[in-house]
């Protein structure tokens, strides 16, 4: 398949972000996914909190691994680099990106089963070297790419399109992450831009690593009546539509919804998943009471969204390897090498 | 093989055998640095277990007069300190040489050969009366077992002082202590034994402008010079000292006066898949990184190597040889990763390999890897071996070009790519096979996409037949291109004509060198060619065309040199000759001679007609 450039046709009633630019700028390759998939709602999103952030496209750097999520890499800002990497593989490709020149904004796209099965060991070592990115996982229950085989965040009981019931316990990207240490948290819902769209603004303003597991239906292979990761959700072009400013962590919390509330997304074929908007008495920059409040959340079938869990100030990878303030790619040579006289002395303890 | 019993000065071996972890690697250092600052060229060898404590272990010093490297393949004088191995170890000494033990305890009554002369001195009872504390005692015993070969070999006193003085610079105590135990050592000697012995040192000349230092020290110091700022990596024996060494020289030489930050990021990996990962991710940023490991860990690489060789990044990677398959022999050497490198990943990929055969080369050539892989925008492999990378050798004193800057390669800056009309990452302009890089940051023109999958000449997504095969093509011209700026093999032709020819590669240098000076002795004259990178240049495949018969040495079992000749060149399989070494010793000159006499008969040009079966090519 080849790619039809967009044609970027600029109406001139378009607002415009403190650059200048207009959400257009911040497109890419036209997708290639699925009618309907909820990963184009993340790229939807992703375009938006970019452009709110008045971001330079040429800062944005695109990291992903394989699988149909890991596509989203090319479908948004197309003036800054992206790295289709290999499967699982992205944070290692990060880490590095990251480690040459700390001064770009790194997003990662992942899948649920780019993280959680062959890339899972990578996924928590980004996080305890607190990488400064945002990682994105793009989170459906199955392998779309291979054609809906189970990935390890299916949960219990839920059954495959072929038949086959799960019986195995899942791997919840954002338990683990909060027992790792990661300083900022998030869960949300593909289908849900309103709180989608400041929570991926406030992991590219979280310095470290920032999760953000986003629910997000595959409408081909686990869309069916039995499947606990299943939503009817079609949307055939995204208009831009609610605006939402990056707003603070604090506020965020208590945005849009009554507190407390839960909001059941309702699934079109009737299956349930739990949509709960923090309530009161959650405190999401308390580590351990927020893990224990998510976990008894989810004994219920409900996932608890939202900004979870943020630790402002953590250092991050280059604060605890000393690295110095600019990039690492721009150190002039001169200031690398010991040079002839250097060698010298170097050489003079082999004699 | 001579006789140990002959006055021999300046050319015999040392063999010390003691007990992992009980510290005589400073006594043995001690005692080859000693000779060496006299001025006479020396090897040492260390043969250890896969052990931190308890298991037997060799340290194998070549006294060398004529300068040859190679492990000499006999034992003149063993030091025998670890009980367990007294049989085994008087078994290997050399008719008429000699076995040194601590005589503290009695024999064992095995012990006995009529052709070797038996030295005993109380090391033990020495140490315990003179020293206290079990810790110290254990590590004077050794040495005060340099201090008798010091007697024994005629080694100056004077120098052993220096090097202690040197060494504990910051604690005089230990110098006066270490002293001791060398004189205790050097005085009983001198009291119960005629020395020096035949064997002996004599000082030299033959060592000014030299160093001793371990290709791995040398490689990481490399990679200080050439800029690399970025380190991933997982440890791994026989590679870990390349980290360690790049990690002590950028602590010292890479950390701002002004602000006390350190230029560099020396990052230890989860694992090799991520080491490569962070060195990929890390180049194709603009940064020069590299990693370190040895065949298990080139295993795990395979399939980021792909990526990085058809998305066409930089990336430097040492591999520094070990005995396989599988975990095999980690602390034994062999060169056995030259096939698994050159091809390494699925798909066709092929990859630039360097393969130095000394330090001295692995100091340049880790520079020169740089150059390399940001010149042809491709993974360049660096292929040390257990011998070279952590064993001392003698070699001429690094030097600094100080006009050397980094070869970045194409990579566009702002300028350039504000200019153009339209930035697309794999065209190839300037025919040499090799497109234009940008990196992150710079434009929004010069964004485009990295991926591993099927990708357009103009970096677009693609699964079209046509569009594909254009892209994999031109990496063809690429490898052309490499073929020109990679290292070229060192060619030196024999005293007289001769169509024999000898090839071979890295570590077996020295053996190969030492051998062709006895057959020359043996009337049989030798070309000799050693491979220094992949691909092959013109001038190997001119070698092989001009030579009727053509050993090729390597240490590893399936001939894979041999099989990299006769994929990647036009040489007939049946005229070469494969001397296979793989026993995870260092080859020695005497296997190369033995190999090349079955083969030809003393006279040079009449080879014999029925080739043997046990050198015959696979
Ligand atoms: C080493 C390797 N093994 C297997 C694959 C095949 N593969 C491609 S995508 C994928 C799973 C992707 O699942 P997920 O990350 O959940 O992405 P989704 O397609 O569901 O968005 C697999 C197994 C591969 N590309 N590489
Ligand atoms: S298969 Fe599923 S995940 Fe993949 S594009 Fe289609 S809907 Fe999306
Ligand atoms: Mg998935």
């Amino acid at each position: 398949m080849t790619f039809i450039p967009k044609p970027k046709v600029r109406h001139p009633s378009l607002p415009k972000n403190d650059l200048g630019f207009t959400r257009r700028d911040y497109e890419g390759a036209l997708t290639t996914l699925c009618a309907g998939c909820g990963h184009d709602s993340i790229t939807a999103a992703l375009i938006e909190a970019c452009w709110g952030l008045s971001l330079e496209p040429q800062n944005v750097v695109k990291l992903s691994g394989i699988g149909c999520s890991s596509k989203t890499t090319a479908y948004f800002v197309s003036g800054g680099h992206g790295f289709n990497a290999v499967h699982g593989r992205m944070p290692s490709i990060a880490t590095g990106a990251n480690a040459a020149n700390r001064e770009l904004h790194y997003i990662g796209i992942s899948g649920d089963g780019d993280t959680l099965s062959i890339g899972l060991g990578q996924f928590c070592h980004a996080i305890r070297r607190n990488v400064n990115m945002l990682y994105l996982i793009e989170n459906n229950g199955v392998y779309g790419l291979t054609k809906g085989q189970f990935s390890a965040s299916a949960d219990i009981g839920t059954r495959a399109k072929k038949g086959d019931v799960n019986q195995q316990a899942p791997i919840d990207p954002v338990q683990l992450a909060m027992t790792l240490g990661a300083g900022f948290v998030a869960r949300s819902f593909s289908g849900d831009k309103e709180q989608l769209v400041p929570l991926i603004k406030a992991g590219l303003r979280h310095q470290g690593f920032a999760l953000i597991d986003v629910l997000s239906p595959c409408v081909t292979f686990n869309d069916h009546e039995g499947s606990t990761k299943s939503y009817a959700y079609t949307r055939e072009h995204y208009e831009p539509a609610v605006q939402a400013d990056f707003i603070p962590f604090e506020r965020e919390i208590k945005a849009d919804y009554a507190e407390g509330e839960a909001l059941p997304i309702v699934l079109h074929d009737g299956s349930r998943i739990v949509l709960r908007k923090i309530d009161q008495g959650y405190d999401p920059t308390d580590r351990i009471a927020a893990a224990a409040h998510i976990q008894e959340r989810l004994k219920a079938n409900e996932f608890l969204t939202g900004l979870l869990y943020v630790e402002p100030g953590q250092r991050e990878f280059h604060e605890v390897n000393g690295t110095p303030a600019g990039p690492l790619n721009r150190v002039p040579y001169e200031k690398l090498s010991p040079g002839s006289k250097g060698l010298e002395k170097i050489i003079s303890r082999y004699r | 093989m001579s006789s140990a019993s002959q006055d021999r000065v300046n050319d015999f071996v040392i063999k010390i055998a003691t007990v992992n972890g009980t510290g005589s690697a400073s006594a043995n250092a001690l005692l080859m640095k000693s000779i060496f600052r006299s001025g006479i060229p020396v090897m040492g060898k260390n043969y250890f277990p896969s052990n931190i404590q308890g298991l037997p272990t060799w340290y194998e010093i070549r006294v060398s007069r004529d300068g040859y490297v190679a492990r000499a393949g006999h034992v003149d004088i063993m030091v025998a300190m670890n009980a367990e191995t007294y049989g085994k170890d008087l078994r290997e000494v050399a008719a008429g040489g000699y076995l040194i033990y601590d005589s503290t305890w009695a024999r064992p009554a095995l012990l006995k050969r009529e052709d070797v002369t038996v030295i005993g001195v109380p090391l033990a009872q020495m140490c315990n009366e003179h020293f206290s504390g079990v810790r110290t005692r254990i590590l004077m015993k050794n040495i005060c077992y340099a201090g008798v070969l010091a007697a024994l070999l005629d080694i100056d006193l004077g120098v052993i002082r220096e090097l202690l003085a040197e060494t504990y610079a910051k604690k005089p105590q230990l110098v006066e202590s270490n002293m001791k135990a060398i004189q205790l050592g050097y005085d009983y000697a001198r009291e119960h034994y005629r020395c020096p012995l035949p064997l002996r040192t004599g000082k030299m000349d033959r060592t000014a402008g030299h160093i001793m230092i371990d290709g791995n020290t040398a490689a990481g110091l490399g990679c200080v010079f050439a800029g690399a700022t970025v380190a991933g990596w997982y440890p791994i024996t026989p590679s870990t000292s390349v980290m360690d060494s790049f990690k002590s020289f950028a602590d010292k030489w890479r950390v701002d006066p002004e602000t006390g930050k350190k230029n560099f990021a020396f990052i230890q990996a989860e694992d090799e898949l991520a080491a490569i990962g962070m060195v990929i991710g890390a180049s194709w940023n603009g940064a020069r990184a590299f990693t370190a490991t040895s065949g298990p860990g080139i295993s795990l690489m395979n399939e980021f190597l792909g990526l990085a060789y058809y998305a066409e990044i930089p990336s430097v990677i040492f591999d520094v040889q070990r005995v396989g398959p599988s975990t095999g022999m980690p602390t034994r050497t062999q060169q056995c990763d030259l096939l698994e490198c050159a091809y390494a990943s699925h798909g066709d990929t092929r990859h630039v390999c360097l393969y130095p055969a000394n330090p001295e080369e692995c100091f340049y050539m880790a520079a020169q890897a740089f150059d390399l892989a940001e010149r042809l925008q491709t993974p360049v492999m660096v292929l040390l071996d257990l011998d070279i990378g952590m064993n001392d050798w003698m070699c001429r004193d690094l030097k600094w070009d100080e006009a050397y800057r980094p070869d970045r390669g194409k990579v566009l800056s702002l300028e350039e790519v504000v200019k153009l009309e339209k930035f697309h990452r794999y065209l190839d302009k300037d025919e040499d096979g090799i497109p234009y890089r940008t990196l992150p940051g710079v434009h929004p023109k010069a964004a485009y996409f990295t991926r591993g999958s099927g990708h357009t000449q103009y970096g677009t997504y693609t699964e079209d037949s046509g569009e594909y095969q254009l892209v994999v093509d031109r990496l063809v011209r690429k490898f052309h291109t490499a073929r020109r700026l990679v290292p070229k093999a060192i060619i030196e032709p024999a005293a007289t004509k001769t169509d024999i020819g000898i090839v071979s590669i890295g570590s077996c240098d020295g053996a190969v060198r030492e051998a062709l000076d006895v057959l020359r002795t043996r009337a049989v004259a030798a070309d000799y060619m050693r491979v220094r990178a992949f691909p092959f240049g013109e001038e190997v495949e001119r070698f092989l065309a001009e030579h009727r018969l053509i050993f090729v040495v390597e240490q590893n079992r399936d001939a894979q040199l041999r099989s990299l000749l006769t994929l990647e060149t036009e040489v007939e399989k049946s005229r070469l000759r494969s001397l296979l070494h793989y026993s995870g010793l260092p080859i020695s000159s005497s296997f190369i001679v033995s190999g090349v006499l079955a083969e030809v008969w003393p006279g040079g040009d009449r080879v014999k007609l029925v080739p043997s079966a046990a050198v015959a090519g696979h």
